[in-house]
């Protein structure tokens, strides 16, 4: 009869650590639940935001909005923090696919790097309300935390060279300055 | 059920009620200390970037919440937003056990004689309600030594000149030079200057039972992970419940001071965290909810005798809203200058607080906290294309190699940047929000200019190649610096608060935290408001003359 009730202990603590475990997975691995399926994006917004962000912060010898999963974070946070925007990106995202179509007779993924630069300097001009929404979201989902969905592998932490995750409890008193 | 009368009830666990309710509580008197927040502890530093107190993009970590605690803003023409919480103009200070001071950076200022005196020394100014404190430095000197070594200051003003005389030098040393530090102060000393420590509310060795600050990036609008920096949540507001006369009631919103049949104050109704209204009556109220909410919490406690809201019988309730305006300087250098050390701030000067000419006043000025990769956005200098590849390669090789130098502004107050209570919004508990409208005084501004110029200047002997300023619009000042709504004065005409801290209306009343602030210095408040209310809370026992909890 006592070796029952530790049994039960034992399974219920290892069933904590588990489900620990996994919750933390589904933190750090936040990104569409599946191939294609977005939380709030259409795949054709998706892919817009995507292309958009990618213009806003480019890869380079170092990965950009798009490698880092921006449209990942900002996905996230119009089902969150960003509720209050939806409509917003809803209606720029169309603004950007009409003016895309309008200019050069394509979907504004489709076009050409410079091309989609030129409907980016149109919007920021024309519609400075949706430009700095997404330009603001797009440097959260690179420079953030990516607990929060973007900067997937802390790809802009390391391109800046700052060292994550810090050591708990380090002490600089009696360290030499470095450099 | 009724709930038991205590001597006092204290609205508001912030710096000002932290220490009322430890200095009630431990004279003997009964309290109850009533809190909106909840109270976090040092496990809650989650060092999220985009979640916390200082970079609200995600939502303010220690509240209040976006969801139940609105305001309504009037811009300068007169157009209405509601806003909340994380928006920009909400003027969110933390609603959370310790307040500010729970996750600020922990500069532990005395103001200087002459901040209590700004109408004697410049005069009056068009435009403004400037005016002197009924208390000079020298009242609240002894209060400022209390604080300092009561909560534990780290830093060494030695150096500074201009400081007003103390009696006592300060209980801990300041933290090792940082590399910022290093360049600023030789540069400093060069241009004729009085570089020095700056003080903080900040162990940097173990004091009152608590480790030293292990100079972490996450600091100003973080938990401290170690519980090195030093709040009202780590020292007086736990030995006030360890009086065993002090209750503390976390998640619990007031709603009006509630008044008996003379005028006088009985108590205090408030929804507890269950959201049911509550009546807690008391010998004494003591309003201590920061400059915006305790003038909400005023304005709405109206009845009979004061239809326009307790202690605003001449309309200055809510009146002369300020903080500080911080005009800032960034210079660019082309070698490393980020070493990765926390907190960042931690050489000041004060050569340009006051005697600047044709200026009433200024502030001092100072190296700005460690700068998190989101928040370098804001450091990118104005001929920077926004975004594409001229921005990521700027940000990519600057990041590290910018000092920001910035300081705050003594604003000059004025009459028309005010709180009031909206006729139509209301927050989650039906309770009337705040209304705030009104800007700063163009004098402000000018002053701005003129520190970002010195900032500049000291950042070029620095080695800086690129100097950019950032000037500050003339919109309504708040946030978390925020001040001046209940007015100390000794003409009732003309102010709130008496300079005991005492409604001039009703004798049982007490405002006890910024918002008594006559003008608010040319530094970061809170050493100030912990040493007044330190003050007040004395004067309040001298006089006290009801039974006692434990006498």
């Amino acid at each position: 009869m006592r070796a029952k009730p530790v049994k039960l202990r034992r399974r219920t603590f290892l069933g904590a650590g588990i489900s620990a475990v996994a919750t933390g997975c589904l933190i750090s691995c936040a990104r569409a639940t599946a191939a294609g399926e977005w939380r709030f994006f259409t795949a054709e917004e998706a892919r817009t935001v995507d292309a958009i962000c990618e213009q806003l912060i480019p890869a380079d010898r170092d990965p950009g909005a798009k490698q880092a999963g921006v449209v990942n974070y900002i996905d996230i946070q119009l089902t969150k923090a960003f509720r209050k925007h939806r409509a917003a990106y809803r209606k720029g995202l169309a603004d950007v696919d009409s003016t895309s179509r309008a200019k050069f007779s394509r979907r504004f993924p489709d076009l050409s790097g410079e091309q989609q630069g030129e409907v980016l300097k149109a919007l920021e001009e024309n519609s400075k309300g949706f430009f700095e929404l997404i330009l603001t979201h797009t440097r959260q989902g690179f420079y953030g935390d990516p607990r929060h969905g973007g900067n997937r592998k802390m790809v802009s932490w390391k391109m800046l060279g700052l060292p994550y995750p810090p050591v708990r409890g380090r002490q600089h008193y009696d360290e030499p300055k470095a450099g | 059920m009724a709930l038991k009368h205590v001597n006092a009830v204290i609205v508001g666990a912030g710096a000002g009620g932290g220490v009322v309710a430890k200095e009630l509580s431990t004279a003997g008197l009964s309290a109850v200390l009533l809190e909106r927040g909840k109270w976090y502890s040092a496990a809650d530093c989650r060092k999220d970037d985009l979640y916390n107190q200082r970079t609200q993009a995600l939502g303010a970590k220690f509240g209040p919440d976006d969801e139940r605690h609105p305001r309504v803003l009037v811009d300068d023409k007169g157009r209405e937003t509601i806003v909340v919480s994380s928006d920009g103009g909400y003027s969110n200070n933390a609603a959370c056990v310790g307040g500010g001071t729970f996750s600020y950076g922990a500069q532990a200022w005395r103001y200087m004689e002459k901040d209590f005196r700004m109408r004697s020394t410049y005069g009056a100014l068009e435009g403004s309600t400037l005016e002197d404190w009924p208390i000079g430095y020298d009242d609240l000197e002894p209060f400022y030594e209390k604080a300092e070594w009561e909560m534990g200051v780290s830093g060494d003003d030695a150096n500074n000149v201009f400081k007003a005389p103390r009696r006592k030098s300060l209980p801990m040393p300041p933290l090792p030079q940082s590399r910022e530090h290093q360049m600023l102060q030789p540069a400093a000393l060069r241009l004729g200057l009085h570089p020095f420590d700056i003080p903080m509310l900040r162990n940097t060795v173990p004091y009152n039972g608590r480790r030293s600050c292990m100079r972490c990036r996450w600091c100003v609008g973080f938990a401290c992970e170690v519980d090195a920096r030093t709040g009202t949540h780590n020292t007086v507001i736990p030995a006030a419940l360890a009086s065993g006369n002090c209750e503390l009631r976390t998640d619990c919103m007031a709603k009006e001071i509630l008044l008996d049949a003379r005028g006088r104050a009985k108590g205090v109704a408030y929804f507890d965290a269950r959201n049911r209204l509550q009546e807690q009556t008391s010998d004494l109220v003591v309003v201590c909810g920061g400059a915006i909410e305790s003038a909400r919490l005023l304005l709405n406690s109206r009845n009979g005798f004061y239809p326009d809201g307790l202690g605003n019988r001449y309309g200055w309730v809510g009146r002369n809203l300020h903080a500080h305006t911080y005009p800032a300087a960034v210079g660019l250098f082309d070698y490393d200058t980020y070493d990765d050390l926390g907190p960042g701030a931690s050489i000041a000067i004060c050569d340009y607080n006051h005697g600047n000419p044709g200026l009433a006043g200024g502030g001092m000025l100072a190296n700005e906290f460690i700068r998190l990769p989101y928040q370098f956005m804001a450091q990118v200098p104005p001929w920077v294309p926004r975004w594409g590849q001229p921005h990521k390669d700027f940000v990519r090789q600057a990041y590290k190699r910018t000092v920001v130098i910035m300081g705050p502004v003594q604003e000059m107050p004025v009459f028309d940047a005010r709180v009031q209570v909206d006729p139509k919004v209301r927050d989650f508990w039906g309770i009337p929000v705040a209304r705030l409208s009104g800007g700063r005084h163009p004098h402000t501004i000018e002053i701005a200019r003129f520190l970002a110029g010195k900032a500049e200047a000291w950042l070029k002997e620095a080695g800086a190649t690129r100097v950019w300023r950032r000037i500050p619009a003339a919109t309504l000042s708040g946030g978390q610096h925020q001040a001046g709504t209940c007015r100390m004065g000794n003409d009732p005409k003309t102010s709130v608060v008496n300079r005991d801290c005492q409604l001039h209306d009703v004798d049982n009343v007490y405002v006890i935290d910024a918002s008594v602030h006559v003008t608010n210095g040319g530094f970061n408040p809170a050493l100030t408001i912990l040493a007044n209310a330190y003050r007040a809370s004395e004067n309040l026992l001298k006089s006290w003359k009801g039974s006692k909890a434990t006498s």
